[in-house]
């Protein structure tokens, strides 16, 4: 039981949480991530990844977006409210040194795994480029945070409504292309978005990490249900990953298993939605 | 297929039982005819998560006693792992002093309830008897198991289970990792000398891979928790959602946390895979990711969150029970067909035969000296089929079973849009890749000496993080092994 002690909605469907966790907060590691199950009898288990963590205060900060089952039920929950299982912090812990000048592509919901990271990497002296996307201004997140660590910032909106009007992949060629070359980009975000950045960065040998959230049940590699297909060899994402090199990740292949539950899932959104809107007529 | 009811069989049971003439001799004994288990029908059971097994009645259990010769040689002790005096306690049942033969029994088992399920005692207990093998078949051997089973049963069904005692409070602090078989034995067995237990467990619940690997039609989860409630009883404390080597590290608990002793037990968690083209294709389970899904996440049941895949045609790879518990976790889950694919012949296959038994009674479709190449996709990259190679048996190989060997050219293509590889498990590697200086197998596995001691000072291991994939029993065995060395250490500290 792990108790909820602030609540934030950053966009329509975007809410941050710090949820008490004390063992989890003094062990996570950037990279790292944790596992949420709401109802002990019929819950799902669903990785989420770790944006920030206080020890002094034992909590951890999670940022999700309402996009299934669990996370729906999450984000109408309130401060006070408890969630009931919490587990982590799981997966291998992002390599830190100093590399020299590190490229942070976070897109999207992807920018709250990088910030820990980004945090990491310039804590470790190195010079960090953040470029950050959405769709849209009104989804941004946690901008404020990223200009902190940011020794640049690139936001690279769809609809240019806030910084520019680019995918993420635009600036990430240009400095491919720039002096000093990066010495390693990081991307975070939509599986299309990671294997575009990959696929833009390998032509000019930029090292390129992605992270990856893949469909899990235990995260400890009991189940396997998290593997994908890394330079020809199988992997699990809990326990190998969930960082991996960008340019062998089989992107295609990891985008078809995300989708084995898709019609389940559609179903439940909807259900979800519904639940929504009962709860507001109360 | 008729099916014959439990009512009628324990009628016959009533019967049988009446035309005793004690004292009997062994030839009268050995025409007693052996005891069948009643079971639900199988097309009734293929819908639904019940216990397939329903147990004996107590005239078929004390008939089936009577079957036992009370052989001065006793081979049924030497085959059982735990050694339970079998003679003794069958017996009893004959006697019909159900409460002195759960006794004898716990003497030496911790969970009878379950170990009368999921043994395998033909190859066990149940191999060497008299009996058996003077009526030269192993079918025929006293039913060991099902008469543990049936006190076992008859204990806690009439209230009668007794939480063990636990002595003055030591002040030593045991922590146990994993809440399954091994490490259930252990905490017992720790705390009954008054030693404070922890149990971690990484899922939701405790019970390790007797609750997320073996179905509930082959062992009801209320036994389960029957057991884990009475560990909580003794005081022990469990921690679920704990991972060891994550939340906290083996070091941590020896040097900040101040237990005296630990014990491993993680169990083999890691699916192994066959490695060919197309398996990571949607559609390809391990078989933990199945049965996790069919089982823990409760999939069987319209409110569970955890989605299971909607299969028409399922292949299930391998012979083991796991492989079993997956193909009749299928069928429930409204699979249309289920093949079971193996590589050598049924002989070869290390399931229990009643698991087997039960398998065909239920319509799993057996493909046996056949192996799969690849696994093929439709334009989605999900499955569509499997491309398979005949096999036939050549020489025995290391394991001493005959290696079966491919038949050149004999590649064909089966259907089947599910495929689950039940080929075994290799340990997890969470602990290992956290704990520097302990030692490992080439295999990942825990290497301890002749008391479950690891190479680590008050670390101790068991199970199968030790023994690779094996039973409960061997489990349990070796937990009680470990118990019993802690509690030597903790006594001379």
């Amino acid at each position: 039981m792990n108790k909820i002690i602030y609540k934030q909605q950053l966009s329509s469907d975007v809410y941050k949480m710090r949820i008490e966790a004390p063992l989890i907060a003094k062990e996570r590691r950037a990279g790292q991530f944790i596992i949420v199950q709401i109802d002990s009898h019929f819950g799902e288990r669903i990785p989420l990844t770790i944006a920030d963590a206080d020890p002094v205060e034992g909590s951890i900060t999670i940022i999700f977006q309402a996009v299934g089952r669990t996370t729906h039920l999450l984000a109408i929950k309130a401060v006070g409210d408890t969630v009931q299982h919490v587990v982590g912090p799981l997966g291998q812990p992002t390599h830190i040194e100093k590399f020299g000048r590190v490229i942070c592509v976070g897109g999207g919901i992807g920018v709250a795994p990088m910030h820990p990271i980004a945090q990491a990497m310039k804590a470790a002296g190195n010079e960090v480029i953040i470029i950050m996307g959405a769709r849209n201004r009104d989804l941004l997140i946690l901008e404020e945070e990223m200009r902190a660590i940011a020794d640049e910032l690139i936001i690279c909106t769809d609809d240019g409504s806030c910084g520019r009007k680019a995918l993420v992949t635009a600036p990430l060629k240009e400095l491919c292309e720039m002096e000093p070359k990066p010495a390693l980009a990081v991307a975070i975000g939509p599986p299309i978005m990671m294997k575009f950045c990959a696929e833009t960065t390998r032509p000019y040998g930029v090292h390129t990490m992605v992270s990856l959230n893949t469909i899990m049940v235990d995260g400890t590699g009991m189940c396997g249900g998290c593997r994908v297909t890394v330079g020809g060899e199988t992997k699990f994402v809990c326990v190998d990953g969930p960082e991996f090199d960008g340019h062998k990740v089989d992107f295609d292949n990891m985008m078809t298993r995300l989708k084995a539950y898709k019609s389940r899932e559609d179903q439940d959104h909807h259900r979800c939605h519904l639940d929504e809107a009962i709860e507001e007529k109360k | 297929m008729t099916h014959t009811t439990s009512e009628q069989l324990t009628l016959a049971a009533t019967q049988g039982l009446k035309t005793l003439e004690k004292p009997l001799k062994a030839k009268q004994r050995m025409a007693i005819p052996a005891q069948e288990m009643p079971a639900q029908d199988p097309a009734v059971r293929r819908h639904n998560m019940n216990e397939v097994a329903l147990g004996y009645s107590e005239p078929q259990a004390r008939l089936e006693a009577e079957r036992c010769l009370q052989c001065p040689t006793k081979p049924c002790v030497a085959g059982c792992p735990v050694s339970i005096n079998i003679p003794a306690f069958i017996q009893k049942i004959a006697d019909g002093d159900f409460a002195a033969a759960i006794g004898v029994i716990r003497e030496s088992s911790l969970l009878p309830a379950v170990c009368g399920r999921v043994c395998p005692q033909e190859s066990q207990c149940q191999a060497p008897c008299t009996v058996g093998k003077a009526l030269k078949s192993t079918d025929k051997a006293v039913a060991i198991g099902r008469l543990e089973r049936f006190v076992a049963d008859w204990e806690r069904e009439n209230g009668l289970l007794k939480t063990p005692a636990v002595k003055t409070p030591t002040g030593k602090k045991v922590g146990i990792i994993g809440s399954g078989p091994a490490s259930v034995t252990v905490a017992a067995d720790v705390r009954r000398e008054g030693h404070e237990v922890t149990v971690f467990e990484a899922f939701h619940r405790p019970g390790g891979v007797l609750l997320y690997g073996i179905p509930e039609f082959r062992l009801p989860k209320a036994i389960v928790d029957r057991e884990i409630d009475e560990l909580r009883a003794m005081g022990v404390e469990i921690k679920t959602d704990f991972v060891i080597g994550r939340t906290r590290r083996l070091n941590d608990l020896l040097e900040k946390d101040g237990y005296d002793a630990l014990f491993v037990g993680t169990g083999a968690g890691l699916p192994k895979f066959m490695n060919i083209q197309g398996e990571n294709l949607v559609g390809v389970f391990s078989a933990n990711e199945y049965l996790t899904r069919a089982n823990l996440m409760k999939g069987y049941d319209d409110r569970a969150a955890t989605p299971i895949f909607p299969s028409k045609k399922v292949a299930v790879l391998g012979g083991g029970n796991v492989a079993m518990d997956a193909a009749r976790c299928a069928i429930r889950l409204g699979a249309q067909e289920v093949h079971l694919v193996y590589r050598r012949t049924e002989a070869e296959m290390p399931a229990r035969i009643e698991e087997i038994a039960h398998a065909k009674e239920e319509g799993i479709i057996f493909h046996l000296l056949q192996n799969p190449t690849r696994i093929l996709a439709d334009e989605r990259g999900w499955v569509c089929g499997m491309e398979l190679l005949s096999y036939e048996l050549g020489e025995p190989d290391a394991s001493g079973r005959r290696r079966p060997v491919e038949i050149k050219g004999s590649e064909f293509e089966m259907d089947v849009d599910t495929v689950i590889v039940a080929i075994g498990n290799e340990s997890n590697p969470l602990i290992r890749q956290t704990t520097p200086g302990l030692a490992t197998s080439k295999w990942g596995t825990l290497v301890v000496d002749e008391n479950g001691k690891t190479s680590l000072d008050r670390v101790f291991a068991g199970g199968d993080i030790v023994l690779g994939a094996a039973t409960v029993i061997l489990a349990m065995g070796e937990g009680r092994r470990a118990a019993a060395a802690i509690n030597r250490l903790l006594a001379q500290s």
